[in-house]
């Protein structure tokens, strides 16, 4: 099982857009997928159509009260699977400070779905909080998109430092560039100059189109409504990247 | 295929069109067409005496666009083994997509592990095949969110016969909507038009075509009354076992595998046997007229089995070699193949002749003819119990007469005896009680297990002397093959010393008083 985060300590980047699309991408290879929701915006929850309500709410969940197994929900579509949303999770961080290791609690937590899931999305708030701590922790690889500005380049190091800085296990970092407007100098140079300069971000961008933010009222993942779009194609072009980079092992052939 | 949660039938094509039209009262459920409609080529796989699916099994190679999927399930559908088989090839990977075949053919696997405990030496044979055009529909809350998956299944029988099975429902919860599901379900039972699927596809496509899974059976399966005149009685069980030994006609024949044959040889068997401990009770001419016509029919299938019993037994005596070696014994094996080849052409030319179709059909017709002629006295449970008693009586009699120095001979006499017990047991099996008739027959079969071993060594070990002199006369037997033979001989003197040895406890074991009172009280309650 390898876990994949969308994560940035900046908010409204693309980060629910590019969980749901690639977590549908890879249950289109096969792989048997969750993605879980845990941002009370509850955002991929919106978009697979499941309301965002868990029985017993954050609390149970990080109690370990209910499993997370039993919160799960299936999506429209063959091998994904959503746990989803619950506008508890705004209180999620106070809950954590409540637990036991607060920082290794998510991964615990996810531990059991190993033997259900070859791949787990972690689509989570942005900021930097315990809940963000806990979801590097849990996380293989961290997806950060980023929107070409110097700015957005700043909060990536940030994030790398924050992770240098964790004891035991880090995650490694893949960023790439989301809402990439090629009208504009500042993003084409940025998204041309940087990907060459450094390893941790991506080479494939996903431009700022309108079938993008569309998605939120057609609720469905553009690779799944339109995949011969360009929207599409440039997630599946970030997937094939990403998992080249994260080193997923192929599929298990179905049965 | 995914678990059903439920299976409904449909009543008509007409339904099937019209599924989105069913009204789900009640319910802020709408229908949505799936993404996927498909035909599936359906074949599915037993042996002739339906062994996977009185095991609660059931095989089945399914084809879709160019992919082949043989899957075992169990009772509750639940996937047991599932391999890919393409049907463009044909080497060993790839595996045999041409049916029937032995289990031998399918790819090493788990597939295989799975089958061969039931299925055994038996081929596994195509007992039904369909055409499935399935689509999917969903269903959908207020939310316009899939709660559950409804396929839809339109299959064409193609095989027994040609014919149109009832459209299928499955209904397929999604994780997290078990609840709507089932609201769903309780909708669609509801609904006009649409009934419980209690049936299994598989079973639904035989009712389809006219045939019922599970219908052969070896076993003697007539259904006799005590008061029932003898004759009438005697010529129901002779008609169940010309059924059998017809049905075993055509794998015989095509030597599809060696049951088919050893089915064919037990129906004559326990035919003659019938004939001659109750034969009195038929017309004298039709008792005299087919005696000698059964005992062509089993010499004629003599040969043959003789060679099968060597070669299914033929990896047990090699693991058993200490000083030869398999590749040695390889020779003798290509001999037998050889032999067992003539063997078989000569059979199902014997069962392809006049003389058979001939002995089939006046049996037949002889057989109703003395039942409707039949007299009332004796009764059925009157004869069995006097021919029961009799036969009793001489395995007791002569088993107490075997002392340890008694000749071989004496021993294969009694295992005679025990074996017309035993078709006496069997074909009036169905007067008694089925708890004390099964007692009875495991008590007396575990003496005839300890006389076969000792007669069958005997007889194997004489064979392989002659198997070994036509070998040297044939010039096809090398010295290291004829010594790993000669082991072979020494171990099956060694089995049959062991067997001689067991008797005298396994005789004391049948005629204990218990086992004698068993066998007195049995026959007197029927007759009483």
């Amino acid at each position: 099982m390898k876990t994949f985060a969308t994560y940035n300590i900046k908010g409204g980047v693309g980060k629910t857009a590019s969980a749901v699309n690639l977590a549908y991408l890879a249950s289109r290879d096969g792989y048997r997928v969750l993605l879980a929701d845990l941002d009370p915006q509850a955002a991929a929850s919106f978009l697979f159509r499941v309301r965002p309500r868990v029985k017993g709410g954050g609390k149970a969940l990080i109690a370990g009260k209910r499993t997370i197994d039993a919160a799960i929900k299936a999506t429209d579509f063959d091998n994904l699977d959503l746990l989803p949303a619950d506008f508890t999770y705004r209180n999620l961080d106070l809950l954590l400070d409540a637990a036991k290791k607060p920082a290794r609690r998510l991964t615990t937590l996810l531990a059991p779905l190993r033997a259900d899931y070859d791949v787990i999305f972690l689509d989570c708030s942005p900021g930097i909080s315990l809940l963000s701590e806990s979801v590097l922790d849990a996380a293989d690889t961290v997806l950060v998109p980023l929107i070409p500005t110097t700015l957005s380049v700043r909060t990536l190091d940030q994030l790398t430092d924050f992770i240098g800085g964790m004891n035991g296990h880090r995650p490694q970092i893949l960023a790439f560039f989301s809402m990439l407007d090629r009208r504009k100098r500042l993003h084409r140079e940025i998204s041309l100059e940087l990907p060459a300069r450094r390893s941790d971000i991506a080479a494939t961008a996903i431009p700022s189109l309108s079938l993008i933010e569309q998605m939120s009222v057609l609720r469905s993942p553009v690779t799944a409504s339109a995949p011969r779009s360009r929207a599409a194609q440039c997630y599946r072009e970030l997937w094939r990247e990403a998992r080249r980079r994260s080193k997923l092992p192929d599929p298990p052939s179905l049965p | 295929m995914q678990n059903a949660l439920r299976e409904f039938m449909l009543d008509d094509d007409q339904g099937a069109e019209n599924i989105d039209a069913l009204p789900l009262p009640g319910a802020r459920f709408s229908w949505a067409d799936g993404d996927r409609t498909r035909a599936l080529r359906r074949t599915w796989l037993d042996t002739f005496d339906w062994r996977l699916y009185r095991s609660g099994l059931t095989l089945e190679q399914v084809s879709s666009r160019g992919m082949t999927q043989i899957t075992l399930t169990g009772r509750d559908g639940e996937v047991i083994a599932a391999q890919q088989v393409s049907p463009r090839r044909s080497d060993a990977a790839g595996g045999p997509v041409k049916w029937p075949s032995l289990l031998g053919a399918l790819p090493a696997g788990l597939l295989q592990e799975h089958l061969l405990p039931v299925v055994g030496v038996r081929a596994l044979l195509p007992v039904a095949r369909a055409v499935s055009r399935l689509s999917d529909k969903r269903v959908l809350n207020s939310d316009d969110k899939t709660v559950a998956r409804v396929s839809l299944d339109r299959m064409s029988v193609t095989f027994p016969a040609a014919a149109a099975a009832p459209p299928r429902l499955s209904v397929r919860a999604l994780r997290g909507y078990q609840a709507q599901a089932s609201r769903l379900v309780e909708l669609l039972a509801a609904a006009p038009g649409v009934t419980d699927g209690t049936q299994s596809a598989l079973e639904a496509a035989l009712a389809a075509a006219g045939r019922r899974a599970g219908d052969y059976s070896g076993k003697i399966s007539v259904q006799l009354a005590p008061r029932m005149p003898a004759a009438s009685a005697l010529a129901a069980v002779l008609t169940a076992l010309l059924d059998t030994l017809e049905a075993n006609v055509s794998g015989t024949i095509r030597d599809t595998d060696t049951e088919f044959l050893h089915d064919l040889r037990i129906a004559v068997r326990r035919t003659r046997s019938a004939l001659r401990l109750a034969g009195a009770v038929l017309p004298a001419s039709l008792v005299r007229a087919f005696r000698p016509e059964f005992k062509w029919l089993g010499d004629l299938t003599t040969p043959t089995r003789d060679l099968d019993v060597y070669l299914l037994s033929f990896s047990g005596m090699a693991a058993g070699l200490v000083a030869g070696t398999d590749s040695e014994l390889a020779p003798f094996r290509d001999y037998l193949l050889r032999r067992r080849a003539a063997a078989q052409r000569q059979l199902a030319r014997g069962l392809r002749s006049a003389r058979f179709s001939r002995l089939i059909g006046q049996w037949r017709t002889g057989l109703s003819e003395a039942a409707g002629g039949a007299r009332r006295r004796p009764t059925a449970a009157q004869l069995a119990a006097s021919r029961i008693a009799r036969a009793h009586r001489r395995v007791i009699a002569d088993g107490g007469a075997i002392t340890a120095a008694a000749p071989a001979e004496s021993l294969h006499e009694l295992r005679k005896r025990c074996k017309e017990l035993r078709y006496l047991l069997e074909i009036f099996g169905s007067l008694y009680d089925p708890a004390e008739q099964w007692q009875a027959v495991r008590e007396l079969k575990n003496l005839q297990d300890c006389l076969g071993e000792f007669q069958d060594t005997e007889v194997q070990r004489e064979e392989i002397r002659a198997f070994a002199a036509q070998m040297m006369d044939e010039r096809a037997a090398p010295a290291a093959t004829l010594l790993a033979m000669g082991e072979i001989a020494a171990g099956l003197a060694m089995r049959q010393r062991e067997a001689r040895s067991e008797f005298s406890g396994r005789f004391r074991e049948f005629a204990s008083p218990a086992s004698q009172a068993r066998i007195r009280a049995l026959t007197r309650a029927a007759a009483a």
